[in-house]
């Protein structure tokens, strides 16, 4: 039986559905920017940080307010705790985006960098990645939410080989240095932007299956092929 | 308590900002004071609940709203007005008969007259002057239509009203209230004496009704006070304690008996 409260709790998902779009809409402005080398989507970028920051606070009263009134329990409690905590995993996201955005300002307003070594095809993993998590989440896909973790493998290398190669370039070129550590920077938000990808996946899996894969023995097999190791020190 | 019985014309409620006003009620039975001096003031539109420990003096002060108490004997108001539509409910001249028309209630335990289906909501009509059986017949049916139980008992309408089930006689109790267009309705734990489905059911029809209706509800489900009310007030010993939004009143209540009271850990 629908209740007359259940449009409050279809509210609710539309949000997060928006807010979803609103991230990959910055993220993919940012990464333009830098692929392009226009400097005027780095500004249309960080002008969408604000609305997914209220989309945020939204998120989080609606989720509190479902809660407190309503008493969900099962699905309806999952989707909502699930919900609030994607929301922050959306924030987080929209704020390396910023991080990407500003850094990539600095960069074309200074001496653009001859090369972006894996950047790109990091920024096209990535913003798949948050394609499809969200997707899992609308579609109530599960499925392809517990392939994410193999993918982010994929993202983590590309990153740290960006940071080889940039360190390298960086013993070789200290002139250049500002460029360079920009360019590192934009790698380490991309691979967090990935990072946060897996997240909404995981949370997906809880949704849906009621599974929590946070932490859970077939994630980390997923991921021990290629660990998660910290960068060397410069 | 003196009643007054002189034939009056049949009390106009005005629509007015608040439409129920009581101001510094102190009421009781004999000696005994169950209501102090409680003040509080409800909008025309929406959903009240009163929520409180048994014992509290909500359901008191519901029936403080139609003069409902007037049939207990040694009931007394002490002190304070009750001011419905801007008038003064309590004052002589009062016509208490058509108050409850316009104040209607319903009760904890669904008390269908012995009657058949039509005639329990017929008879509310005919008191109000409907003659025609076609007028008759289409409020009946409209009232009906609005609690949603037209189709289940539109090919038996003179079947008793006590045969039905009990979610179907109390939403049959809402159908003869509202049959005589009243601007309240009060309902006594409308809900305490049946089952989840419903439960539902009626919760899901004051969803409805409070757009034509201001309804004050009286519950000791406090999720139930948070679904379907608009504004809650806490009450404790015979006193009101905090009275806000619902949604303040469950997610940030500003009195530490209120927190203790909604959270289970009164007690």
């Amino acid at each position: 039986m629908k209740r007359f409260f259940h449009s409050e709790l279809e509210a609710f998902r539309s949000t997060l559905v928006l807010m979803g779009e609103r991230a990959i809409e910055i993220v993919r402005l940012a990464t333009q920017a830098l692929i392009e080398g226009r400097i005027e989507l780095c500004e249309e970028a960080l002008q969408q940080d604000d609305a997914i920051d209220q989309l945020e606070l939204r998120i989080d009263n609606e989720g509190l307010r479902y809660i407190s009134l309503r008493a969900p329990v099962a699905t309806e409690l999952r989707l909502v705790a699930i919900g609030m905590k994607a929301g922050q995993n959306l924030e987080r996201v929209g704020d390396e985006a910023c991080t990407i955005a500003k850094r990539t300002r600095e960069l074309l307003s200074e001496i653009p960098p001859r090369s972006l070594h894996h950047i790109p095809r990091m920024a096209e993993l990535t913003i798949e990645m948050l394609r499809d998590a969200i997707g899992c989440l609308v579609d109530e896909d599960s499925e392809k939410a517990r392939l994410l973790p193999n993918r982010d493998n994929e993202v983590d290398a590309l990153h740290r080989e960006n940071y080889r190669q940039l360190s390298a370039i960086l013993a070789r070129e200290p002139e250049n240095v500002a460029s360079h550590l920009h360019l590192i920077f934009i790698s380490k938000s991309l691979e967090r932007i990935a990072d946060h990808a897996t997240n909404l996946a995981e949370e997906a899996i809880f949704l849906y299956r009621g599974e929590d894969l946070r932490h859970a023995p077939e994630i980390k097999a997923a991921s021990s092929g290629t660990l998660k190791q910290s960068p060397p020190p410069l | 308590m003196n009643l007054t019985t002189s034939i009056a014309e049949p009390e106009v409620l005005v629509r007015s900002s608040p439409l129920i006003e009581v101001c510094g009620l102190t009421f009781g039975y004999g000696d005994g004071r169950i209501l102090d001096d409680i003040s509080l003031a409800m909008e025309a539109e929406g959903v009240t609940a009163f929520i409180g420990p048994s014992g509290c003096g909500k359901s008191t002060l519901l029936r403080c709203l139609n003069r409902m108490n007037d049939l207990i004997d040694g009931a007394q108001l002490h002190a304070g007005t009750v001011r419905i539509g801007g008038r003064d409910i309590y004052q002589r001249g009062v016509d208490v008969i058509s108050l409850r028309q316009r104040v209607g209630m319903i009760f904890q335990r669904s008390n269908p007259f012995p009657r058949s289906i039509y005639e329990n909501i017929a008879f509310g009509l005919r008191l109000q002057g409907f003659r025609t059986k076609s007028a008759l017949d289409e409020r009946v049916e409209r009232s009906l239509q609005r609690v949603a139980l037209w189709d289940e008992v539109k090919d038996r309408l003179f079947a008793r009203g006590t045969d039905l089930s009990l979610g179907q006689q109390q939403r049959l109790c809402i159908a003869r209230a509202v049959a005589v267009e009243p601007e309240v309705l009060l309902m006594d734990e409308p809900c305490s004496a049946l089952d989840p489905v419903a439960t539902a059911r009626i919760e899901e029809l004051i969803h409805q009704l409070k757009n034509d209706f201001k309804i004050v509800i009286v519950t000791h489900n406090m999720q139930q006070a948070a679904r379907v009310s608009d504004r809650t007030a806490f009450f404790y010993q015979g006193r009101l304690i905090e009275y806000n939004d619902t949604e303040q009143i469950f997610i940030n209540p500003a009195d530490p008996q209120t927190e203790a009271y909604v959270s289970g850990r009164f007690g």
